[in-house]
């Protein structure tokens, strides 16, 4: 084998799929190829390296260079400079919003500083599609160590000791739930990996399945070997196609190693590995729901107990995780439970992937130990908030959570602390807003969100949420009364009081954290008929400012409904009645009178 | 039986593990109000999707409310099922129900006999706090049932009887959430469907969501034309079961009462389709001994066992199912059909009335006879030979309408003479009893000899599939029973695996027979009522003087006068019929 | 490809990889490691530098020491050509110039493996161009 001097990875991530990445590795590889470069330079896609504001991400070993936005017309550049005369391609370099210098290195961007990868420590660092990279990070050697040198309640020790939680959105301990199912006494029993990944802005485990599928499949072996299953079954979304297909490559291999199948390592142990698509109905990732949609019928959530760990997919004994949950395992394993528990807090070990969305500077992927407070998230990794503006809120748990404010940013995150302040772990979603967004609008932004994915099962969740909906959207048209929000309340306590599954249990949450935190913007929607972020259009008023106002009557004669009166030369006023907002006037107006109220 | 310890509103009482909060509750004499939950305890028949969440309570350390329904007991547990927060969560969830439900009670079908109209009452709801948009649905009518989704709950009991108890599969839950309704595949309409008609949708449906199609005003009508000869007929299980609707016990016998009530609506000719129940043991008995003697004598491919007709669900059923078996059921039509051919012929003669001047009026427990008397092989020249076929309920509402005291009616008999019938037609209309009146007769004709003994007890019951060995002589016949058609489906596929050892079997679509048909007063998930009125059957057919289907002398005249004898030619062309492929039936269309 | 059968089988597929994925490890964490900078600009590349890169990456593997070697652009000292910085974890970087293969040795056994000084180093007031 030939030395290679230089690695290039180029993302081959979903988000930078999408701008071009893949044509972007091919330039590379042609020009690559051109100059005689390919035996010392390796050009290899990578998953995802979790820094999507950016991408696509081209970064060069060994020297850590790391460059954003690299369009395929970058390619030559980049050999012809960096590769060939050791000069780094500064117009790519990433530049620090706070300082506005270019870092060099990756190691020095404030996104990776404070970092810690576990479940993504594969992601953008190997070429998924290749086992053996896998294997040179020791993969599949916790796989060996269960099936050689231990027995299964062994291996579900060590993951107890852990302190390992489900990463889906109920933490449960993996270990306890792994336990359960292997004393459930059944000929047949499931393992099903949870990739039917719903929350909007969240695809961390998109991004393991796509940057390090090999880890999910060493872990779902490992939890057959526990468990006393043979089967494992992958319920993934049918939209995530290059998931799909890297899962698909990396099964492919597996068998041809001999990691899955038939007496894996010479044991008697034997396990292999289906998919079954989702059809993407957020529900389905309610486990109930999803043994369902896997057995051909309505994807909807029935009651537990039973669980599936006793009674799930086809009556059997089922042990469900989802995909990141999944890809801590082997490392558990291989790293020893002492470690895991030493990373993280009290009650929650470990590490948690967010993906970073909203109104922030870094928007991404990132991993941090738990623990860590919203304000290193936000403020550290994620480069704050953009433009400069003024944070307002963050919103944790995905469609389920609540908002948190200013007075939570030093709390730490885990799984306790974001309950104990009215909102969630979930899956990990985090969506930060600025002073520029309305939080009534947020809460119904989210119950049109649930709305569309009750599954319409339980009458709470079914007509409730719709309820809830339109009173908060009553509201945004300045329609609504002090008793709406009395209203929202009562109806938001019982839909989270009597729904069946988590959906409905937890949708009203954004509403009631809203109502709590930002009491004074619901009081001013409904009593001054006021939004201060000015995004409910029907509470604007445009006004004419006397003191400006020449009387030109531009403002007049553009105004489509005949909304503004006023002599030529005399002051104009708008009929507020009958004013559409459609903001005309406030565009003519060239001396600066008309403003937005 | 092991145990545990509850404490349920301050009561502590003991009950079996695995029970529910809910049966719990009932142990102890305190009522939770339940809407989508349907417990058919005698035919163990369970709906329990937990998704109304009407009949939540508190469970003591536990975060959310606790649906009764579905969550077990466990020891030492403290439920509490009335405190503020149950009783304001349990009127709220009924407010947002009802906040999508029209509220045009007053002129839906299922007033004042609908679930949800009751506990509205019983909540005392005065006002709606959640009002808003209504889910809308196209309305779907079929030959038998009319689907109004809009009025639909989402309680799931027509999509567990279709598919769970029945396995008939026309009606599933689609779409999502606040659209989500109950449909057919591909939304066609129930027509377009593997529906059957059986009608236990209807039978167990809370709302006005599925009812039957009304031909009362037809019927009116036709009973006003004075040039019209309206002859009506009354299937067995009607008898035992309309008392109920003017209040009386269930499994009250109102045979008398029922004749008078007809004759004062004005129907010219009052007859039983109990007449025509005789009718069928003769042909269809005498179709057993054949095929039987055939087999008996080495005939190689005669197809047994053989299954009864009568059941048009059941009909329904294997054109669509089972159409590779077609040959296997007895090709007797059913007794509403066989009535109506002999009325529009044999006795239209006798009375000197031509055919398209008579209207027959079938009274039928059964909303699949609707569809039945619309199938183009049992009529003449596009004239049906039943014409109109009703429900129990709307007979009830057709006397009610007319103003007849029922309960006062004096018993009166039924006209001749297709107004004769024997024991062995009543018990027709409960599970086992085609059976049992088919052996009566042909136990006496393969032997020769007098039946002592007429109670075939080990033939009764509410089983689900059933079985005894008759002895005929020194000849065991093997007899099964099913009823519901899932358990029709276990026998079929035990006959197409070749497993099945029987010779005779009897189906009947509907949990219990035709007592517990989709045209009976709604039992509201009481089942005692269903044995009730099957204890009624037995005891009419036990005070019956004659209890052999050939031994009715107008059955003996008829055969005499006009058809001559069981399988002549006249009988298969009046009396027998053909089965359709309707597998292919199915497709989608726009 | 053969069956895995054991840890000893996946050992072997993690060595024949050994050499790639450590260049992505050790560029986890280069202050740690002797960091090797072979200036390769047309000057440098005229004058040899790339053999001279290829040297140590194949001797620094053989002789089992553990460093990053990159590349990087032309230091300056074009007079001097091939230039190399070598860096050893906690020290000042030094440059070295005129390397060809026997200067490369005398560096990775004296100065790399020593700390002994070796002929040759420019002395510094260096500051790389990049770093302007």
């Amino acid at each position: 084998m030939s030395k290679f001097k230089m690695h290039v990875l180029v993302c081959g991530g979903t988000g930078c799929h999408a701008s071009q990445s893949e044509l972007l590795l091919e330039n590379l590889k042609t020009i690559v190829a051109d100059k005689g470069l390919d035996n010392d330079v390796q050009v290899i896609a990578t998953g995802c390296f979790g820094f999507c504001e950016k991408g696509p991400i081209v970064k060069i070993i060994p020297d850590n260079t790391f460059y954003t936005q690299v369009t395929p017309g970058d390619a030559r550049e980049i050999i012809e400079e960096h590769l060939i005369k050791g000069r780094k391609v500064h117009r790519l370099l990433y530049v620090d919003p706070e300082n506005k210098e270019q870092v060099e290195d990756s190691k020095h961007m404030g996104f990776y500083k404070k970092q810690l990868r576990i479940a993504l420590r594969n992601c953008g660092f190997i070429d998924p599609e290749n086992i053996d990279e896998y294997i040179s990070r020791d993969g599949y050697e916790a796989l060996v160590k269960c099936l050689t040198e231990m027995k299964p309640q062994e291996v579900i020790d060590i993951l107890k000791k852990s302190g390992l939680r489900g990463r889906g959105g109920g933490g449960f301990p993996t270990g306890t739930k792994l336990e359960i199912t292997s004393k459930s006494v059944s000929d047949i029993k499931y393992v099903v990996c949870n990739a039917d990944e719903g929350d909007p802005g969240a695809f961390m485990d998109r991004s393991i399945l796509e940057g390090d599928p090999h880890s999910v499949i060493e872990a779902m072996a490992i939890s057959g070997y526990c468990i006393g299953s043979t089967k494992g079954l992958v319920y993934i979304r049918a939209e995530y196609p290059l998931a799909i297909n890297r899962l698909k490559t990396a099964i492919k291999q597996a068998r041809e190693y001999g990691l899955l199948g038939e007496n894996i390592f010479g044991t008697d142990f034997s396990f292999d590995i289906e998919l079954r698509y989702g059809a993407g109905a957020f529900v389905c990732g309610e486990e109930t729901a999803l043994i369902h949609s896997m057995e051909g019928n309505r994807g909807e959530p029935t009651f537990k107990p039973p669980f599936p760990s006793v009674e799930g997919y086809l009556g059997k004994p089922t042990n469900v995780n989802n995909v990141e949950t999944l890809a801590n395992i082997p490392v558990i394993i291989n790293q020893g439970p002492e470690w895991f528990a030493s990373i993280g807090t009290e009650k929650s070990k470990g590490t948690k992937v967010f993906a970073l969305a909203g109104k922030i500077n870094n928007v991404g992927l990132i991993e941090v130990p738990m623990g860590t407070t919203l304000r290193e998230v936000i403020y550290e990794i994620g480069g704050g908030i953009k433009d400069g503006k003024k944070f307002k809120a963050v919103q944790t748990g995905g469609p389920s959570g609540g908002c948190l404010t200013e007075k939570h940013l030093d709390t730490p995150i885990d799984y306790d602390n974001l309950l104990a302040n009215g909102s969630m772990m979930g899956s990990g979603g985090m969506i930060v807003m600025d002073e520029d967004d309305c939080m009534v609008s947020v809460a119904k932004f989210y119950l049109d969100f649930t709305v569309e994915e009750s599954c319409g099962k339980c009458s709470p969740c079914r007509i409730g949420n719709k309820r809830l909906y339109e009173i908060l959207d009553k509201i945004t048209q300045g329609k609504g009364t002090r008793e709406d929000i009395d209203r929202l309340r009562n109806l938001s306590t019982v839909i989270k009081d009597t729904s069946l599954c988590g959906l409905g249990q937890t949708s009203p949450n954004p509403v009631l954290s809203t109502i709590d935190n930002f009491w004074d913007e619901y009081i001013e929607h409904v009593t001054d008929k006021k939004c201060r972020s000015g995004q409910c259009k029907a509470l604007l008023q445009y006004v004419i400012e006397p003191e400006n106002c020449v009387g030109c009557t531009a403002c007049a004669r553009n105004c489509p409904v005949n909304a503004i009166a006023g002599e030529r030369k005399g002051i104009h006023v708008i009929d507020q009645e009958a004013c559409i907002k459609c903001g005309a006037c406030l565009e003519k107006c060239k001396f600066n009178a008309v403003f937005i109220k | 039986m092991e145990t545990i310890k509850i404490t349920i509103d301050n009561k502590v009482i003991e009950v079996a593990k695995g029970t529910t909060i809910l049966k719990a509750a009932r142990e102890a004499e305190i009522h939770i109000p339940t809407l989508c939950y349907l417990h058919l305890h005698d035919l163990n028949i369970e709906n329990k999707p937990g998704g109304c969440r009407v009949c939540v309570v508190e469970v003591q350390g536990r975060r959310n409310l606790a649906p009764a329904c579905v969550t077990e007991c466990t020891d030492g547990m403290v439920i509490n099922t009335h405190n503020i927060r149950v009783l304001n969560a349990r009127k709220t969830v009924l407010e947002l129900i009802l906040s999508d439900h029209p509220t045009d009670c007053l002129i839906c079908a299922k007033n004042g006999n609908c679930e949800l109209q009751t506990m509205a009452q019983e909540f005392g709801i005065r006002e709606l706090h959640y009002e808003g948009e209504q889910s809308t649905y196209r309305e779907d009518t079929s030959p038998a049932i009319i689907r109004d989704v809009d009025k639909c709950i989402m309680c799931r009991r027509c999509e567990m009887m279709c598919n769970d108890v029945q396995t008939v599969g026309a009606l599933s839950a689609v779409n999502r959430g606040f659209m989500s309704v109950v449909a057919p595949a591909f939304e066609m309409n129930l027509d377009h469907s593997v529906c059957t008609y059986c009608g236990q949708c209807v039978a167990v449906c809370p709302t006005g969501a599925l009812t039957e199609v009304d031909h009362t005003n037809a019927i009116i009508r036709a009973l006003a034309d004075p040039t019209k000869t309206v002859v009506v007929q009354t299937a067995p299980a009607v008898r035992a079961a309309l008392g109920e609707e003017f209040g009386m016990e269930p499994g009250t016998l109102v045979t008398g009462k029922l004749v008078a009530a007809l004759r004062r609506l004005g129907f010219n000719y009052v007859f039983d389709t109990d007449f025509a129940a005789d009718l069928t043991i003769m042909e269809e008995g005498t179709e057993l001994l054949d095929r039987l003697t055939r087999h008996l004598n080495g005939e190689k491919d005669v197809p047994l066992p053989i299954l009864t007709s009568c059941c048009p669900g059941w009909v329904n059923f294997f054109e669509h199912q089972f159409p590779d078996m077609m040959d296997i059921p007895s090709t007797a039509r059913s007794p509403q059909q066989m009535f109506g051919a002999i009325a529009k012929t044999y006795f239209a003669n006798k009375i000197d009335v031509k055919r398209e001047d008579m209207v027959v009026v079938s009274i039928m427990p059964c909303l699949a006879k609707k569809y039945e008397c619309t199938r183009e092989e049992f009529s003449t020249d596009g004239n049906p030979d039943v014409d109109f076929s009703i429900s129990t309920r709307e007979l009830a509402h057709l006397i009610k309408q007319a103003n007849i005291n029922f309960n006062a009616l004096p018993d009166e008999e039924f006209d001749n003479p297709l107004g004769e019938s024997t024991g062995a037609a009543v018990i027709f209309g409960t599970t086992g009893g085609v059976i049992e009146a088919a052996v009566r007769t042909a136990y006496e004709l393969h032997t020769g000899k007098k039946l002592e003994r007429v109670d075939f007890t080990e033939l009764r019951g509410m089983e689900f599939i059933r079985s005894a060995t008759i002895d005929f002589n020194g000849l065991p016949i093997n007899i099964g029973i099913a009823h519901g058609l899932g358990n029709a489906r276990k026998l079929l596929q035990d006959i197409k695996d070749g497993k099945s050892e029987f010779h005779a079997i009897e189906i009947m679509a509907c949990p219990g027979g035709c007592i517990g048909g989709g045209g009976q007063p709604l039992h509201h998930g009481d089942s005692s009522i269903l044995k009730a009125r099957q204890k009624a059957i037995y005891q009419e057919d036990a005070g019956k003087t004659i209890r052999k289907s050939h031994e009715n002398p107008y059955i003996v005249q008829l055969y005499e006068e006009f058809l001559g004898k069981p399988l002549s030619e006249k009988s298969h062309h009046l009396l027998h019929t053909h089965y359709f492929d309707k597998s292919k039936e199915i497709k989608v269309v726009e | 490809m053969g069956q895995v059968k054991s840890l000893d089988d996946l050992r072997r597929i993690k060595e024949d990889l050994q050499q790639k994925m450590k260049l992505r490890e050790n560029s986890n964490d280069p202050e740690s490691l002797v960091q090797i900078k072979v200036a390769m600009a047309t000057c440098g590349i005229a004058s040899g530098a790339k053999q001279v890169m290829d040297f140590f990456v194949e001797e620094m593997d053989k002789r089992n020491i553990q460093a990053v070697i990159t590349q990087t652009g032309c230091m300056g000292y074009c007079f001097a050509e091939p230039t190399v910085e070598v860096t050893i974890p906690g020290k000042e970087p030094v440059v070295f110039g005129y390397v060809d293969a026997k200067k490369a040795d005398d560096i990775i056994e004296k100065y790399i493996k020593n700390g002994e000084l070796v002929e040759g180093i420019i002395p510094v007031n260096y500051e790389t161009i990049e770093k302007k």
